[in-house]
């Protein structure tokens, strides 16, 4: 198990120094992303073709780092060995990465639809749920990545908690823009760019759970993926009571 | 937190500003070479060739592992570089080796001084039966320093440099055979160092230790890297991907594939490196 103050140091001041170095940059790479996805949203919602191409331009960086961080991390199995919470420590940030990077893809995507906004001149329907769900799943990304820089698996949970909500309330706003577009077929155009960016919202949503298992995995090393937010909870409540 | 984004900020930050802890050393072509090996033969007594035609660079204040499995010739390339093969009757080398660009191997040439620049730690430390400070000193001693200052401070500036100091400051009139042979063997390394060579070879040089003293080992050899140009021979291919910066493989007394140690360890070109380290071959 990794304690809260992180790992303690190795003999090799240098292996801790990589181990360290690996983690800071998957974080950094993790405010980025979060700043993305915040910025994607209100170039959506303002229909800011501007900010919608900074944020397109962007996803560059994510996928450099994405690539450079993985590398490092490889690099690190080979030269090091890396055994039980090390070795959790090097999966789990690839893993992490993963999710991070398709994270900025979704952003480029709704980036995407905020230009198609823009050249059309209008502002999107919908507002009320974007920035409803938005803003839900921004708490998670956050909670996801502080999850992380503390070990802390209370927070995990919670993240995976609220994904359950997003999903409900991605539902909801799903069945409230088909009436929207029943109502008025004229709108269906726009109402469908909504829906594809509401879509990838909740996607974001989806990596930011999948980050909060990969510290639970990380912390207690345990596989809670594909299981419920009760079936998760229950298995670190057993592992806890084990120890 | 839609509204939280500060607005017309560009995404200016690019990958390489943020910076890396460390660049592993990428390619020999960067590097200052300290080494040259041109067309090394080797042969021991009864023509009996060890070494095949081995070309390669070592560079200057990097760590370089020679890995491969037994009697592949590493030991015996590693004791061309201070010529410690003269010992051995009967053994003969052809090619040359140039530290600095001068043959080391050219008629003339002061074998006790260029071991002092060519200093070398073996497998089992091998203190003298003296006490720390006596061993430490030997070196400057032969050298003809007996001034105690000037001692002194040779002895505890190479105690630190082999990570001894703080272990045993208060005992250094001890004798040196009552240490730990993890200590023994960095007492043999600080009385290496003490000379102030510039290259040092280490044999096997934590394979008699335990796991513990085997990583202060590796991690001294890291730090005197700082200073000096060190070749290490293993047996132990993980403790190679640990320390070194450049790896060489050798099989059957030829060198097979050298390297930048990640790129040899993730992705080497020849299948015999690849059947080595993946513990496939033999």
């Amino acid at each position: 198990m990794v304690s809260k103050n992180g790992h303690t140091q190795h003999i090799s001041r240098r292996y801790n120094a990589e181990l360290e170095d690996i983690k800071t940059r998957m974080l950094e790479m993790g405010g980025l992303v979060e700043r993305q996805v915040a910025d994607a949203i209100t170039a959506f919602m303002t229909a800011d073709s501007e900010l919608a191409q900074r944020v397109k331009e962007g996803d560059y960086v994510i996928n450099d780092m994405e690539v450079a961080i993985d590398e490092e991390c490889t690099m690190i199995l080979a030269r090091r060995q890396p055994a039980a919470s090390d070795l959790r420590m090097v999966i789990a940030i690839t893993r992490v990465l993963q999710d991070l990077e398709r994270m900025g893809d979704e952003a480029t995507k709704i980036a995407e639809q905020a230009i198609l906004f823009s050249e059309a001149g209008e502002l999107p329907r919908g507002h009320v749920e974007i920035r409803h769900i938005g803003d839900h799943v921004g708490v998670m990304v956050r909670g996801a990545l502080d999850a992380f820089t503390r070990f802390d698996m209370d927070q995990a949970l919670r993240v995976a908690e609220e994904d359950k909500v997003v999903d409900q309330e991605y539902g909801s706003a799903m069945r409230s823009l088909v009436t929207h577009m029943m109502e008025d077929p004229r709108t269906i155009t726009s109402v469908l760019r909504v829906m594809w960016a509401l879509r990838s919202i909740e996607r974001v949503g989806d990596h930011a759970r999948n980050i909060a298992e990969h510290v639970i995995y990380l912390v207690k090393g345990l596989d809670v993926r594909h299981v419920n937010v009760k079936e998760m909870a229950a298995k670190i409540q057993g592992d806890e009571e084990e120890e | 937190m839609a509204n939280t984004a500060p607005q017309g900020r560009t995404h200016s930050i690019s990958f390489d500003s943020l910076g890396r802890s460390e660049t592993p050393p990428q390619s020999l072509a960067d590097e200052h070479i300290s080494l040259q090996v041109r067309n090394l033969d080797l042969f021991y007594a009864g023509n009996k060739q060890a070494l095949y035609g081995v070309n390669m660079e070592i560079p200057r204040q990097r760590v370089t592992a020679f890995i491969g499995p037994s009697g592949c010739g590493k030991s015996t390339l590693l004791r061309c570089f201070n010529r410690m093969n003269d010992l051995v009757d009967g053994c003969t080398v052809k090619g040359e080796i140039t530290l600095d660009g001068a043959n080391i191997y050219a008629k003339g040439v002061d074998v006790a001084s260029l071991r002092r620049q060519v200093g070398m730690v073996f497998q089992k430390p091998n203190p003298f039966p003296k006490t720390i400070y006596e061993n430490v000193a030997y070196g400057l001693r032969i050298q003809g320093i007996n001034k105690k200052r000037v001692l002194d401070e040779a002895v505890e500036k190479s105690l630190r440099q082999a990570a001894l100091w703080d272990e045993v400051k208060d005992r250094l009139d001890d004798n040196a055979l009552g240490m730990s042979g993890g200590q023994q063997q960095r007492l043999v390394i600080a009385r290496t160092v003490a000379v102030e060579p510039e290259v040092v070879l280490l044999d096997e040089p934590a394979s008699a230790l335990d796991p513990i003293s085997t990583l202060k080992i590796e991690e001294l050899i890291y730090e005197l890297k700082e200073k000096y140009t060190i070749i290490i021979v293993t047996h132990n291919m993980q403790q190679a991907a640990r320390v070194s910066d450049y790896t060489a493989f050798m099989y059957m007394g030829r060198l097979i594939e050298f390297d930048a140690t990640g790129r040899l360890f993730t992705n080497p070109s020849q299948k015999q490196t690849e059947d080595y380290i993946t513990g496939r071959y033999g």
